[in-house]
């Protein structure tokens, strides 16, 4: 891949770099949780001056080290220096002190009140008695946008509520930056997931100007082009030990990889179609709340894509079918027989599964167990009168583990404690030991690493293989590209187009999720 | 399937093997249990020490009496928490159903269950009504069974005109609820253990209690996974109206007559003071009958060593608040969820 590694002109070193030898270093680290050794003996400098991208699957165990960081976790062995002395983190406010931050990828914003008071909120300028200084903090908010070079892009009076995602980050980084000691440390964690590739370059810009005043960026990141363009330090972390540290110069994609997930892993998925002309699900004109006219089949063994951008109403259309949103008009059939709609229940007896897009919200029950996960939809299967066959039980989420590979102490474990890669085997699990007839899955590999990524693009072809008929919905276009064996696009409710696997780019797809007003029919008619 | 992908590492099997004898020991009595029985020796051990009658069986007996209808409560309290609602009515359907037990029992010419028929056939219905208006009325549960506090205790009022009603005594069934004994113990701790039981295996070994946990965990996922959650919430509640129906019949066999107000008033702090303290977590999806009942039990030795020292009720009272809070305290810290602003 080509190789910018700069963002913007701005980053570009000064003649009077830092002294790269101070910053953070963590030494010996190790964390256990329980069984889990989520952080093994790992010994890594975190230079001033210098990007260090951590790279690792979910589970690898960089949330732990910046928890650690951020004195959110204890170790349970090792220590971190700060230019050369232990520091003591025992909680996020001695880490604070100490000059160590961290961006969350949730910025968290108060809505009501303007950027000026959510940037210093807690630490707000008084006059006496306890009313605001409104000159002080306009003072203040001036300047420091200023200093940080945020001031044409954040407008002090605007409210939380008002602020784009961007800035939203903008305002954590700035919260980061300002008052109490001078930040040494900064880790941003997968900051750019949610911003526009404009923001992200305002973002980069940013990091370099971090660099050069002498700052220790941590950046923990999925995007490969990212970490290209921003890291000096690559340093890879696979099942909570730390496999090694590259220079971003001369280091390749492919090498990171391998060192991520243990293998050498192809970055094209390429399935062998196996569907067959028998129709299993045939919808035709289903409206809803969000989406209109819908009409769409898919076969036995097949996968059909469902492609659109983020509100084309995709998520809206698998509840529909799955029957947990209200169906305005249309039909849909499964097998020939129509599917009930407005009772989830129904639909599942019927044969059609679907693993939702959020799967702590609306897939998993964090506290419970593994097996209970995986049980849950067919408990009426494993009972006898009406008392749950447990040993049964055992063995079908044993049997379901092993098939996916989840990676779980054992199937008593919680699954709040395992990553979100092996949390969406989980769900997948579910419907797998369901036998669904259509498997609906919604972004089923979001936010989760490439090793676990071609695990259950294997799942799926499995599942095509035995004739299952799947509907999968993803924001990440290679992966429909590789996957699918039809792309169905969306726009606003509508279907927009259908591409057929010789036909589908990634161009094509585009312009078909974003083409302008392309059907003035009726509800119904479009096809 | 031809990806080019070889497969994937061996899981290692340092993170399969099982958990030690010791740590599995814990997670079967739970480390919540753990502290409450150590709560109960240390109770029945200082009373013990200031009383010598305290521990005897006689007066063990007396506290397992007392503790039964708060017990009863209790047991359903946990259900209806572990679903993700909360019931603070239940003392004021026990009240309209010992006086329902007792007015019917008179009118049929002294048919015992004839008037147990009607109490649980009322408490079914109250019980539906809290769950319809709840799911349907979309109203909040604390609210909604605020209201019935209020509004159930008004209905037994009316019913009764305020007054105690009829006298069941002189009746061999109520006799025996009240007063009888099997195999050396009273025959209402008998209920109480057949009914706890009934509940804990309902909760623990059938499908209807797994998709309990299911509904209070995460109720979008629970639907999502063809769970009907309105048919378990409007059932559950309709359980607790059946079960604080037979605390009101055990209440009038205990007192004679049936109680609009007398001896129910107060037993929905008591039984949510115990699910709370037993471990049931008040977002939903956590709890066990075990847990619960030995927080019964803790805080019926309290509440009768207390009485023994002549402590005064009313600080009772302000203890029992005061246990409540602490216990929930307890519980959101070890959820390691951050201060801020309104607990969710």
């Amino acid at each position: 891949m080509s190789r910018a590694r700069r963002a913007t002109p701005h980053s570009r070193p000064p003649a009077g770099r830092p002294d790269p030898g101070a910053g953070a270093r963590v030494e010996g680290l190790t964390k256990r949780f329980g069984a889990v050794q989520a952080l093994s003996d790992v010994t890594l400098d975190l230079p001033g001056g210098r990007v260090t991208a951590l790279m690792g699957e979910n589970g690898a165990g960089k949330s732990t080290l910046l928890k650690i960081l951020t004195g959110d976790h204890r170790p349970t062995g090792g220590r971190v220096l700060l230019d050369g002395r232990p520091v003591d983190l025992r909680s996020p406010a001695d880490a604070r002190a100490a000059g160590i931050r961290i961006i969350p990828q949730e910025p968290e914003i108060v809505p009501h009140v303007p950027v000026a008071e959510n940037v210093y909120v807690g630490s707000l300028p008084r006059r006496a008695g306890r009313r605001l200084d409104r000159a002080e903090l306009r003072r203040r908010i001036v300047a420091d946008l200023d200093r940080l070079g945020f001031a044409d892009v954040l407008e002090p009076d605007l409210l939380g509520s008002q602020l784009t995602a961007a800035q939203r980050q903008l305002v954590e980084i700035m919260r980061a930056l300002t008052g109490g000691s001078a930040a040494r440390v900064i880790a941003f964690d997968e900051p750019t997931s949610s911003l526009s590739e404009h923001e992200v370059d305002a973002l980069f810009a940013l990091i370099g100007r971090l660099r050069e005043q002498g700052v220790a960026v941590v950046y923990v990141s999925h995007r490969m082009q990212e970490i290209f363009r921003l890291a000096d330090r690559i340093a890879v972390l696979r099942d909570g030990a730390l496999v090694g540290v590259r220079d971003a110069g001369t280091t390749t994609e492919h090498e990171l990889v391998r060192l991520m997930v243990g293998r050498d892993l192809s970055t094209v998925f390429v399935r062998r179609p196996v569907v067959t002309d028998r129709v299993v699900l045939d919808v035709r004109g289903l409206t809803t709340d969000r989406v209109r006219g819908i009409d769409l089949r898919v076969h036995a063994g097949e996968v059909v894509g469902l492609a659109g951008l983020i509100g084309a109403g995709r998520s809206e259309l698998a509840l529909a079918l799955a029957g947990d949103l209200p169906v305005r008009s249309g039909s849909v059939t499964l097998d020939g027989k129509p599917l009930p709609s407005g009772r989830p229940g129904a639909v599942i007896r019927a044969g059609l599964g679907l693993a939702p897009e959020e799967r702590k919200a609306q897939a998993l029950f964090l506290h419970r167990t593994v097996r209970d996960n995986i049980s849950v939809a067919v408990l009426e299967r494993l009972r006898r009168f009406r008392f749950v066959r447990r040993a049964a039980e055992r063995d079908l989420a044993q049997e379901y583990t092993d098939r996916l590979r989840v990676r779980t102490p054992s199937v008593e474990h919680e699954v709040r404690k395992l990553s979100g890669g092996n949390q969406q085997k989980v769900v997948l699990a579910r419907w797998l030991a369901r036998r669904p007839k259509v498997l609906i899955l919604d972004e089923p590999t979001r936010g989760i690493d490439v090793g676990a990524k071609a695990e259950i693009y294997r799942i799926v072809a499995d599942l095509a293989e035995q004739g299952v008929a799947l509907l999968v919905i993803s924001s990440e276009l290679p992966e429909l590209l590789g996957l699918a064996d039809r792309i169905v696009v969306l726009q606003n409710g509508r279907t927009t187009g259908e591409l057929s696997r010789a036909e589908a780019t990634e161009e094509a797809v585009l312009a078909l999720a974003m083409a302008e007003d392309i059907s003035t029919s009726d509800p119904g008619a479009s096809s | 399937m031809t990806t080019a992908t070889t497969p994937p590492a061996v899981p290692d099997d340092e993170a399969r093997r099982r958990p030690a004898a010791g740590t599995a020991l814990l997670s079967a009595v739970g480390g919540q249990n753990l502290s409450l029985i150590g709560a109960l020796a240390a109770v029945l051990t200082v009373f013990g020490l200031l009383n010598d009658h305290y521990l005897s069986l006689t007066n063990m007996q007396v506290i397992a009496e007392a503790a039964t209808i708060t017990g009863l409560l209790a047991v359903v309290q946990t259900v209806v928490i572990i679903c993700g609602g909360l019931d603070i009515s239940v003392g004021s359907q026990a009240g309209v159903a010992s006086v329902v037990s007792a007015m019917a029992f008179t009118s049929t010419g002294s048919n015992a269950f004839a008037g147990m028929a009607a109490a649980v056939a009322v408490g079914l219905l109250v019980g539906v009504l809290n769950g319809a208006v709840i799911v349907y009325g979309r109203v909040n549960p604390t609210i909604a069974t605020l209201a019935g506090l209020a509004a159930y205790k008004g209905l037994a009022q009316l019913l009764s005109d305020g007054r105690a009603q009829g006298y069941v005594l002189n009746d061999a069934v109520f006799v025996f609820l009240g007063r009888g004994r099997i195999a050396g113990l009273p025959v209402m701790v008998w209920i109480l253990v057949a009914v706890a039981l009934a509940v804990h295996v309902l909760l623990t070994r059938t499908d209807i209690g797994r998709n309990i946990y299911a509904v209070g965990g995460n109720d979008t996922a629970a639907r999502l996974a063809g769970i009907d959650i309105n048919k378990y919430l409007v059932s559950v509640y309709a359980l607790i109206g059946a079960v604080a129906a037979v605390a009101g019949i055990l209440l009038t066999a205990r007192t004679g007559s049936g109680q609009p107000t007398s001896g129910s008033e107060g037993l929905e702090l008591k039984a949510i003071t115990a699910a709370a303290l037993g471990g049931c977590a008040l977002k939903g999806g956590k709890g066990t009958v075990g847990g619960t009942l030995l927080a019964v039990a803790l805080l019926g030795a309290l509440e009768n060593g207390l009485t023994g020292q002549g402590i005064n009720s009313f600080w009772q009272n302000v203890a029992q608040g005061a246990l409540l809070v602490v216990a929930v305290v307890v519980q959101q810290r070890r959820t390691g969820e951050r201060a801020v602003g309104l607990p969710a």
